[in-house]
């Protein structure tokens, strides 16, 4: 897949690095805010899927099976369950309790592991939506015209 | 709380993704380590199914203890009705997993395979243990999405179109279960299903009730392939790798569908006997038309895939009759007769056509067809395979001392003493049809005379084997059931936990 014109190219460089910055924003501020992991990681996986169609494939150098994509997805929900069954070594020894300090509402930094889920949960959504798309332009790629 | 509740869906959930990152970098961890999985599982089943007795065990997730005695949390819930499919859903799991060791060996991304497998597994156990409308619907979810993508697994032709089927009614199904848990919503405020039925006693708009009990059996029977849903089953169970098969029919049916509406009609809703006799009579439609439908088939699976059906009719029947009974209030220890016909069939059924499906795969793994005509003089060169698969057709057809027979003889004598003779009397004729069916699959299969030149045909290797030999064994132990003793430990607190209207709901709200 060759790139676009050089005027979005240029466009793209100046805002996909501000559209992941915004969904680095709305992970982190899930508990405080409205969005949180899923929306956050939709956006992030937005800016990289931005770039690739203004650069097109050939820049990105695919492979047939892009492996990186897969293995941060997995370690994502791993990460997710394991903070689940820490649950069961500290505080109140329950499956999904929240064990950290809850801090006072409304700092970045409270709410104990809610997020931490957000964190992984957005790392998930962003790997398994931009997954899709690699797949539709491997897959487009590959079929013969 | 229990702390081994939980561990029925992190293990899976966690072993799926293990396998896809571990399972990159060294081969031939997956295979081992989703057997070691779910032997692990199947031995703390068969503790809660031991151990629960007449007890409910409840996991507050998260640690959410109810305000004012009214449950804020995610509910896992065990009791004796849930640590027998459990049971059933880890020991199948184990068994096809086992067998996947050799034959999936022909197929490419053995990891994908494992995962989407245990997955399924996580899936199946979190609808069974979840005591939450919701998380219901939710692990469903997870566990037919791994199904579709199981069924297709060998991407040709057939396989995509049959995926494809089941992706578009398994969707259908998945829309009216929602619809059908919003409504409930709406009228209830609450998803707990406890909750839910103390809501629903406080008084309730009976045509409203009876829209929701409809959406909601219309959305699980699509899952159960109840006979008028049933138009997605042959293709998906027949296309899709033989373990897959073992599992789809032999618990996943059951786990998702039949289990689903017998402890919501039973535990949440209030039983009505228009609803009663219509679970009844899609039972017994289901039963006859499944078999007639199967004793024509040339595929075997596909014969094996509508006698599904069929069986799954004998079980609906007989909890149908329960809930007539029970709905009416006359002859409890006949109803309580009934429905442990039910879920005795229900038991053996994953049992036997576990056994059958991969019979079956053995027979596609040696000679690479599935067609009954192009077999034949099998028994000679594959003894265990024709061995364990004679002892699946008898359990199957309800030949003694195998488990079918006791099982098919508790629902008929429990439809005779409810005086339901016709029902009885098709129970009979059904199965008589069904053993006509299978003598056919023996004999075109095992004994007759083959004209096809082939190679030198192998025994399966040494996996395939042991599952099916452990699965025989099975069917034949199954069989002590009928002993009252063992009944008492085993099914009694299952059908006291259905039949008593209250106990499920109260014990719950008052932990």
């Amino acid at each position: 897949m060759k790139g676009m014109t050089l005027i979005v190219k240029k466009t793209t460089q100046l805002i996909a690095g501000m559209i992941f910055m915004y969904g680095i924003y709305i992970i982190v501020h899930g508990h405080l805010t409205p969005g949180g992991g899923f929306a956050g990681g939709v956006i992030i996986a937005g800016s990289l899927i931005l770039v690739t169609l203004a650069y097109g494939g050939d820049f990105l150098k695919l492979v047939k099976e892009e492996a990186g994509t897969t293995i941060v997805e997995s370690i994502s929900i791993l990460m997710v369950i394991m903070i689940a069954t820490a649950g069961f070594l500290f505080g109140i020894h329950i499956f999904f309790s929240n064990f950290l300090p809850k801090g006072v509402v409304g700092q970045l930094i409270s709410a104990g592991v809610l997020p931490l889920y957000n964190i992984f949960v957005g790392t998930e959504v962003a790997a398994s939506i931009f997954i899709i798309f690699l797949s539709l332009i491997i897959f487009k790629e590959e079929s013969p015209q | 709380m229990n702390p081994l509740l939980p561990f029925f869906v992190i293990t899976p959930l966690a072993g799926a993704f293990l396998i896809m990152i571990i399972g990159r970098f060294v081969s031939d961890f997956n295979k081992y380590f989703t057997s070691l999985i779910l032997l692990f599982l199947a031995c703390i089943s068969f503790y809660f199914l031991f151990t629960t007795g007449e007890n409910i065990y409840v996991y507050k997730v998260g640690g959410w203890e109810p305000v004012n005695k009214v449950p804020i949390g995610i509910y896992m819930v065990m009791d004796g009705f849930t640590a027998i499919i459990v049971c059933i859903i880890n020991l199948i799991g184990f068994l096809s997993a086992f067998y996947s060791i050799s034959y999936i060996k022909r197929y490419t991304a053995e990891n994908y395979f494992y995962a989407l497998f245990c997955l399924m597994i996580a899936g199946m156990n979190g609808v069974v243990i979840s005591g939450d409308l919701f998380n219901i619907f939710v692990f469903l979810e997870i566990s037919v999405i791994s199904s579709y993508a199981l069924v297709a697994f060998g991407v040709e032709k057939n396989e995509l179109e049959a995926s494809f089927k089941y992706q578009v009614l398994g969707a259908l199904a998945s829309f009216l279960i929602l619809i059908g848990i919003g409504l409930i919503y709406w009228k209830a405020k609450t998803l707990n299903i406890a909750d839910i039925k103390t809501a629903f006693s406080n008084g309730y708009d009976k045509t409203y009730y009876l829209f929701v009990q409809i959406v909601i059996l219309s959305g699980f029977g699509l899952k159960a392939a109840i006979i008028p849903f049933h138009a997605w089953l042959p293709d998906a169970h027949s296309s899709a790798p033989s373990p897959i098969s073992a599992m789809l029919s032999g618990v996943l049916i059951k786990a998702v569908g039949i289990y689903v509406i017998i402890r919501l009609f039973f535990n949440m809703f209030i039983i009505s006997e228009s609803m009663s006799i219509l679970i009844t009579t899609l039972g017994t439609l289901s039963m006859v038309i499944g078999v007639f439908l199967a004793i024509g088939q040339w595929d075997i699976k596909r014969l094996l895939a509508y006698h599904s059906i069929s069986q799954m009719g004998y079980v609906v029947l007989s909890v149908g009759i329960g809930m007539i009974l029970v709905s009416r209030g006359i002859k409890p220890e006949v109803a309580a007769l009934a429905i442990t016909g039910g879920i005795f069939h229900l038991i053996n059924h994953a049992a036997f056509k576990g056994l059958l499906f991969l019979n079956a795969g053995a027979i596609e793994y040696t000679i690479g067809t599935r067609d009954l005509k192009e077999m034949g003089g099998l028994a000679k060169d594959m003894p265990a395979t024709s061995a364990t698969s004679f002892v699946a057709s008898m359990s199957i057809s309800g030949i003694p001392p195998f488990n079918g027979f006791f099982s098919k003889l508790v629902i008929i004598i429990a439809a005779v003493m409810a005086r339901f003779y016709l029902l009885a009397v098709l129970a009979v004729i059904v199965s008589i049809i069904t053993l006509a069916s299978f003598l056919k699959f023996q004999r075109y299969a095992f004994y007759n005379k083959s004209d096809i030149k082939r190679d030198k045909i192998k025994e399966v290797p040494f996996p395939m084997v042991f599952s099916m030999v452990i699965l025989s064994i099975i069917c034949l132990m199954l069989s002590l059931l009928i002993i009252p003793e063992i009944r008492e430990t085993i099914l009694t607190p299952a059908i006291n936990i259905l039949t008593d209207p209250l106990k499920y709901s109260s014990t719950i709200i008052g932990q």
